[in-house]
């Protein structure tokens, strides 16, 4: 009975979805290679080989959330073919692979390949051939650069902009703070540098310290030692999981008890928390922009519960314990609303043109009040954030949704 | 003769060291496959151009490598280090000296020659495994030697550097991809004569006795520490150009692109190829390059099993790779002349 009355407003919904776009647009459809009244081609590349592999469950959750869009009769009529090709993070196997999707397979775009180097690596080319390569999966801040690059978008926060929401934090709450930055003396590492630097402005000077180490150190201790000594009572260690859980170990060591701040990227509880120890974890702050698949506050929102039962029907063998299931979906559920708004031009430059249209868009994943915004100057979808703070044996989000723009 | 001293005595063939002439193809299938390497792109996507480009770039490798293993008897695992080294050579003199890109190729070639030349030197005092240990350091380093701080400022770091893609020069009209191609295969071919008759030439011999025999080699008056070094050398050269032309056709150079898994990959090419068997190098290329995608096809979540099935039955099924296949054809041919 229900079932019926469903298949009835969904049809109402169709017919009148349909009559307004005939009356509206006169349902000019135009195409570019990848589209048709029937299919949209999207190209994907995934590490699902080699070092990087841990990331591949990102393009099985996309292609599951594309069957079950299929499966409720696509997208305006045409059902979306994903073809996702492994990369094994090597920027040379990354290049043959787009190649291949958009003069061989001749995809309409190349849609959240993962990776900085991997996707730096098809930047140019994608540019040259005017082929979307939107939404990159990689935190850089390049991927911001509509007037060199008007082809390329990313999607995630970028370090830059998480960076930022630490800086305004910080001024909020300690105006007075001697910061002291532990960080990766990499890209990862001096984009998020440079975004606290940003964020602080004129008072970057509040910076005492900054310390860099390498990757091929088998500790850090001997920096935690030395921002300590020089007086910082705000410490931010920019660190990958296993750096930043022996600084949380050795602050509480040295008997060193900083307001401590740690990237998103290190904020696992099983990968940092739990190897630091929880009694030494307690009161650390970090950011985020997604909600925990494993956090029982959600188990009652509307968004989750999609999520829930899109993984319990598509995506069974899915753990949700992985971030990287939670990235998938949120990131397909962005491209369905771009393709939607595209309506019936679906050429590679109207799919630019929508995706830089977003206004507002919220996400079953996302953290409530959080929205994605983009304009012809701003390729950052999202770009908010929230403050939490680690109590017990997990996260708890507090204060409102900080903007990371630069706004004063 | 009893049928199992026949099969051993077929199987002694097979592993027997290989003859000078046996290391190439015939002039007739040679030129053959030229013809046939001049005409694809009449016929084939630009897409199908790169992956040849990029087949016959890997080929080079390869094949700088059978010269080393197949022909003076040496391991390496750290050819990826001399690929690398070629690459940013060439990226860097393009993008931040302006210099032309046919004029990067002997360059990067000359500094490689240098870099496996000094460090033949010190692997001297090893062999075999020691040897294969040795060099698969230098591979593991070079990644992040690329990234050192004081280089940053040539190399881009970890973000690595974007290269241009060269325009077909005298105004010809081809794309981009075909004159790359054209110029790739020119390249492959004068490197492929070279190596040929190098291994001809009485360097190539003094190579060969060497992996034969070291002592028989220098009781014959053989200098085997300069041959062994000067064989690290050339092959460290010739990586080092085609490294140089895989930075010009992927248009990118990072230190991502250059970790063990290539260096291994060479490695594979080599036996898949057949060791010791110069033509081999671009089937075992070939092998590098499309297996991993016929993997894929079979099997998204399992793609490293499934090439590692492949790879067993090639091993398993042809323990001399392309070459005994080449054997074994030809074998019929004749028996079918007859």
């Amino acid at each position: 009975m229900t079932a019926v009355r469903f298949q009835f407003a969904a049809l109402s919904a169709v017919v009148i979805l349909c009559s307004a776009v005939s009356t509206s647009a006169l349902a000019q459809k135009s195409y570019d290679p990848g589209a048709t009244d029937t299919e949209i081609r999207v190209g994907n590349i995934m590490p699902y080989s080699g070092p990087a592999s841990a990331y591949g469950v990102i393009g099985k959750t996309q292609e599951a959330y594309f069957n079950k869009i299929n499966a409720e009769g696509g997208i305006n009529g045409r059902k979306i073919k994903f073809i996702s090709y492994d990369d094994a993070y090597s920027p040379p196997k990354t290049v043959e692979q787009a190649r291949k999707l958009v003069e061989s397979d001749e995809v309409l775009f190349i849609f959240n390949s993962l990776g900085t180097s991997t996707n730096s690596a098809i930047r140019k080319y994608m540019n040259e051939k005017k082929v979307p390569q939107l939404f990159v999966a990689s935190g850089a801040s390049k991927w911001n650069d509509p007037k060199q690059y008007p082809w390329t978008m990313g999607w995630q926060p970028s370090y830059a902009s998480e960076a930022r929401i630490y800086a305004k934090y910080i001024m909020k709450e300690k105006p007075d703070a001697r910061i002291g930055v532990l960080f990766q003396n990499d890209d990862f590492g001096k984009d998020y540098l440079k975004g606290l630097k940003d964020g602080l402005g004129a008072k970057a000077s509040m910076i005492v310290i900054e310390d860099s180490y390498e990757t091929s150190e088998p500790a850090i201790d001997e920096h935690v030692v030395k921002i300590k000594a020089s007086g910082a009572d705000v410490f931010i260690s920019i660190a990958t999981p296993k750096f930043a859980a022996q600084a949380i170990k050795k602050a509480a060591e040295i008997a060193w008890h900083p307001m401590h701040i740690i990237s998103n990227v290190s904020a696992s509880v099983g990968g940092v928390m739990e190897p630091a120890g929880f009694e030494v974890a307690q009161g650390i702050l970090s950011a985020t922009y997604a909600k925990d698949g494993s956090d029982p506050q959600w188990d009652n929102d509307p968004g989750m519960k999609n999520f829930y039962a899109f993984l319990e029907k598509y995506y069974p063998k899915a753990n949700r314990l992985d971030g990287a299931v939670v990235f998938g979906y949120g990131a397909a559920q962005t491209l369905v609303k771009v393709l939607q708004m595209c309506g019936d031009d679906l050429t590679r430059a109207n799919v630019m043109k929508q995706a830089a249209n977003m206004k507002d868009v919220e996400l079953d994943t996302l953290l409530p009040g959080i929205r994605i915004n983009t304009s012809a100057e701003n390729f950052a979808p999202i770009e908010q954030l929230q403050m939490m703070r680690f109590k017990g044996k997990k996260w708890e989000l507090f204060g409102s949704i900080i903007s990371s723009e630069l706004s004063n | 003769m009893s049928a199992a001293e026949e099969v051993v005595a077929e199987g002694h063939e097979a592993v027997e060291a290989v003859p000078k002439r046996a290391m190439t193809l015939g002039t007739t299938t040679s030129l053959v496959v030229l013809a046939a390497l001049l005409i694809v792109p009449a016929f084939a996507k630009n897409f199908i151009i790169f992956q040849i480009t990029m087949l016959l770039i890997y080929g080079l490798a390869v094949l700088a490598l059978n010269i080393l293993t197949g022909g003076s008897g040496q391991f390496s695992l750290g050819q990826s280090a001399f690929y690398a080294v070629g690459a940013y050579t060439s990226a860097v003199l393009m993008e931040q000296f302006n210099v032309n890109y046919a004029l990067t190729l002997p360059i990067a070639g000359v500094i490689c020659f240098g870099f496996g030349y000094l460090f033949g030197k010190p692997a001297l005092r090893l062999s075999g495994v020691y040897l294969a240990l040795a060099t698969f350091a230098l591979a593991t380093a070079m990644p992040q030697l690329l990234k050192l701080n004081f280089l940053e400022h040539w190399t881009g770091g970890v973000q690595g550097l974007v290269v241009t893609k060269p325009d077909a020069p005298f105004g010809l009209k081809m794309s981009q991809d075909t004159w790359l191609y054209y110029f790739t295969l020119a390249v492959t071919v004068a490197i492929y004569v070279f190596s040929v008759n190098l291994l001809r030439s009485r360097s190539g011999r003094a190579f060969m006795a060497i992996r034969d025999n070291e002592i028989a080699a220098s009781s014959m008056g053989v200098n085997v520490a300069l041959y062994k070094t000067l064989a690290f050398g050339v092959s460290a050269g010739i990586t080092g150009v085609s490294g140089a032309l895989g930075a010009i056709a992927v248009q990118f150079v990072a230190p991502d692109s250059y970790t063990i898994t290539l260096a291994i990959s060479l490695f594979l090419g080599m036996v898949v190829g057949g060791v010791g068997w110069l033509p081999g190098s671009f089937v075992g290329a070939a092998f590098i390059i499309f297996v991993p995608n016929m993997a894929e096809s079979i099997s998204k979540g399992l793609s490293g099993a499934v090439f590692g099935v492949l790879l067993f039955l090639v091993i398993f099924l042809v323990p001399h790779g392309a070459r005994q296949v080449a054997i074994v054809s030809q074998q019929m041919l004749g028996k079918l002349r007859k």
